[in-house]
């Protein structure tokens, strides 16, 4: 952990979307014990929460959202959205988000990853989103820039956010998981890089961490499938978001990273199960896609929130004809930049 | 991974893939002994040896190999007053032998280049994992984050859009290097003990629209798609500037590639790069393009070739054009350098009649 970082400047924020957080928690423990947590359980969920004692945490639960929110704009937040309202309310300025369905995983050495510590480093480690380094992330020990690479772009910039990838159970979409059963991810790339500007990725939001001062407006609930659930494969709320984080870091010149940490994701569900109740979100990408790529930000769009409001207008009149869900999500922008501003910013 | 793999420990695949459509060009002033260890995994193929240098020493090429020699006499003789683009005392003048190769496939190695061993310790066969990346889809458009889907393993995440599952054609593969890092001559100054032992277990395509620095010593590239773009520039004797070479190739091929919808790949394999050049001569060599990268990095991003430009001869024509346009004021190096890209293109027509024409891929 960069000694410059103190704890307390960091949150980690949980969305729950099962009751019992138990295991979770107790295989989290030895890296989460030292932080602040912000739990959000899901508005949806019925039971009661189970939490094991020993954490320094605040739990939030759908009184809690109505309160601070308003009950009819509460339902922003169902399922797995309802880690944005942790974003929200946190004050800190680094956020690490982690699914409930996910515990540390080993490296090849077999060493338990600190996921904390790994996403740490990356958002204080500069990033380098104007020329591919062939050796990865030039700041990791060992490595550095290779020859050829410009002097004047070793200084990099400023890594907004952090993504993080996944053993076992891979963030496959419901066809690929279905058709490849039994395909589980075993290989642990040692490798952290940063996505070249203008390039998009699909940002999964099972192990993701950002700078929340300087891009905590960009990650926001907004687009919702008609059959959208408690599942990953049902769901495309968070690689709509990362498009916008995206668009958003390449326009005010911010970096992202991938790669390591590798969080350990559970078997849950059934692929299968998930794509006959919601197979529609597939196809949107088709849309989604080359509508991001063509975006482009205005020079007036200097802050985070004139960057997010622009997406949202771009949105609804590019997007917003086609389909409802598009009109929707850009209604949700522009609300979630509203609720940042009065919520969501220090006092 | 603190060593290379012994000879012993390389054990040659059933088949050898490609074993007809694909030539190994190797540069040297030395000697050829690094073959030795590579002779399980290179002895199917042929050979093209581009010896730089004193045309008078003879190279000995280990038993058991078949290939073809060539050194500067024969360069100058087979193209006469055009050989003036083929660099002189630098390995640059490798790319002779991409002209030469009559192969759809080529792979290109140092002679300081050894066998690594992965973290199993098992010997890598370099050439069968470039192979596999040469005739896998690359993937150019989206940024799959768990790297290369066509790999045993892993596929595509959620999000990638069907539509681009296809992924495009995959025109250059470069690989990596564990201990001695293809660092720079200041860098090299400053960590002098760096030693790079991190294997990354991922291949990955670089986007579209994405620069990177081009290393020529462990280098796939397909030939028919992309031959003419492999271009390694004027250096050594008589020029201003050395070790660019490599990275001049890349610049220029990856422009092309992305205006032509290609792919390119970075990652594995590794091989074990066993020897480190001195950094003063290196600084000595590369000072100038230290300098100057600064202005050729931007020429090359903000390069736009016309949608007429179909085939990689037009690309490069009309890249070797807009050189003389817009660096000539870096340095007039930069118009021979512009002259030589042309008179390349005219030499590797000239070798390569037939079908040198073909439309490669769709021009954007």
């Amino acid at each position: 952990m960069s000694l410059s970082i103190k704890d307390d400047e960091i949150d980690i924020v949980i969305g729950a979307l099962r009751p019992d957080l138990t295991s979770f928690m107790n295989e989290w423990r030895t890296i989460f014990s030292r932080f602040h947590l912000i739990i959000v359980k899901d508005p949806d969920l019925k039971e009661e929460l189970k939490i094991p004692e020993g954490f320094n945490l605040d739990v939030y639960k759908k009184p809690d959202i109505d309160r601070v929110v308003g009950t009819s704009t509460s339902t922003i937040f169902s399922g797995y959205s309802c880690r944005y309202f942790g974003y929200l309310v946190s004050r800190k300025k680094y956020i690490i988000s982690v699914d409930d369905d996910c515990y540390p995983a080993k490296d090849n050495k077999g060493i338990l990853v600190d996921a904390v510590a790994q996403h740490i480093t990356n958002l204080t480690t500069p990033a380098t989103p104007f020329f591919f380094n062939t050796l990865y992330d030039p700041f990791t020990e060992g490595a550095d820039f290779v020859r050829g690479y410009p002097f004047s772009l070793r200084s990099g910039v400023q890594c907004a956010l952090s993504c993080g990838l996944w053993l076992n159970l891979a963030d496959y979409d419901a066809p690929t998981q279905a058709l490849k059963p039994e395909e589980r991810n075993s290989r642990y790339v040692d490798a952290v890089l940063t996505v070249p500007a203008r390039t998009l990725m699909p940002i999964s939001g099972i192990n993701i961490a950002f700078n929340r001062e300087v891009i905590g407006p960009a990650l926001l609930p907004s687009l919702r499938l008609g059959g959208e659930g408690k599942f990953r494969w049902e769901t495309m709320e968070d690689i709509w978001s990362g498009m916008c984080v995206k668009v958003v870091c390449d326009h005010l010149g911010h970096g992202v990273k991938t790669g390591m940490p590798y969080v350990w994701r559970n078997d849950r569900g059934d692929a299968i199960a998930s794509l006959r109740k919601e197979w529609e979100g597939v196809k949107l990408m088709e849309e989604v896609v080359p509508f991001f790529q063509s975006v482009r930000l205005s020079r007036e769009a200097k802050t985070t929130e004139d960057c997010v409001a622009e997406v949202a207008n771009v949105v609804k009149e590019q997007l917003g004809s086609k389909d409802p869900m598009f009109a929707r999500a850009a209604k949700a922008m522009v609300d979630w930049v509203k609720l940042w501003k009065s919520v969501g910013s220090s006092t | 991974m603190a060593e290379p793999a012994t000879a012993t420990q390389a054990a040659a695949p059933a088949v050898p893939q490609l074993k007809d459509e694909l030539d190994i060009v190797i540069p040297t002033i030395r000697n050829l002994d690094f073959l030795e260890m590579w002779r399980p995994f290179f002895q199917p193929y042929h050979l093209i040896i581009v010896q730089d240098g004193d045309p008078s020493k003879t190279i000995k090429v280990p038993d058991g190999f078949d290939y073809e020699l060539y050194n500067r006499n024969d360069i100058n003789r087979i193209l006469g007053p055009k050989a003036s683009c083929i660099s002189f005392k630098d390995s640059a003048c490798r790319c002779f032998g991409y002209m030469v190769s009559k192969k759809k496939y080529i792979f290109t190695i140092d002679d300081d280049c050894f066998v690594a061993k992965d973290p199993s310790g098992k010997a890598i066969n370099a050439l069968e994992q470039h192979i596999k990346n040469l005739l896998s889809p690359s993937t150019p458009f989206f940024f799959n984050t768990l790297y290369d889907p066509f790999r045993d393993g892993a596929d595509f995440v959620r999000g990638y859009p069907f539509s681009l599952r296809e992924g495009v054609p995959t025109a250059v593969s470069h690989g990596l290097w564990l201990n001695i890092p293809d660092y720079d001559a200041p860098t090299q100054l400053v960590k002098p003990l760096e030693r790079n032992t991190r294997f990354v277990d991922a291949v990955l395509t670089i986007p579209k629209g994405t620069l990177f620095p081009m290393c020529g010593m462990n280098l796939a590239f397909d030939r028919e798609l992309i031959g003419p773009a492999m271009y390694f520039g004027l250096m050594g004797d008589g020029q201003p500037i050395g070790r660019y070479d490599d990275m001049w190739a890349g610049w220029c091929t990856k422009v092309v590639c992305d205006h032509l919808g290609l792919g390119v790949k970075t990652g594995l394999p590794y091989i074990y790069h066993s020897k480190a050049s001195n950094p003063f001569v290196n600084l000595r060599k590369e000072y100038k393009g230290i300098f100057w990268q600064e202005e050729i990095i931007p020429f090359f991003q903000q390069t736009v070739l016309p949608k007429d430009c179909t085939t990689v001869q037009k690309c490069y024509i009309e890249l070797a054009k807009q050189v003389k346009e817009k660096l000539s004021k870096v340095d007039p190096y930069f118009d021979k350098l512009a002259e030589a890209m042309v008179t390349w293109i005219e030499a590797w027509d000239e070798l390569n009649p037939t079908g040198s024409s073909v439309t490669n891929g769709k021009a954007k």
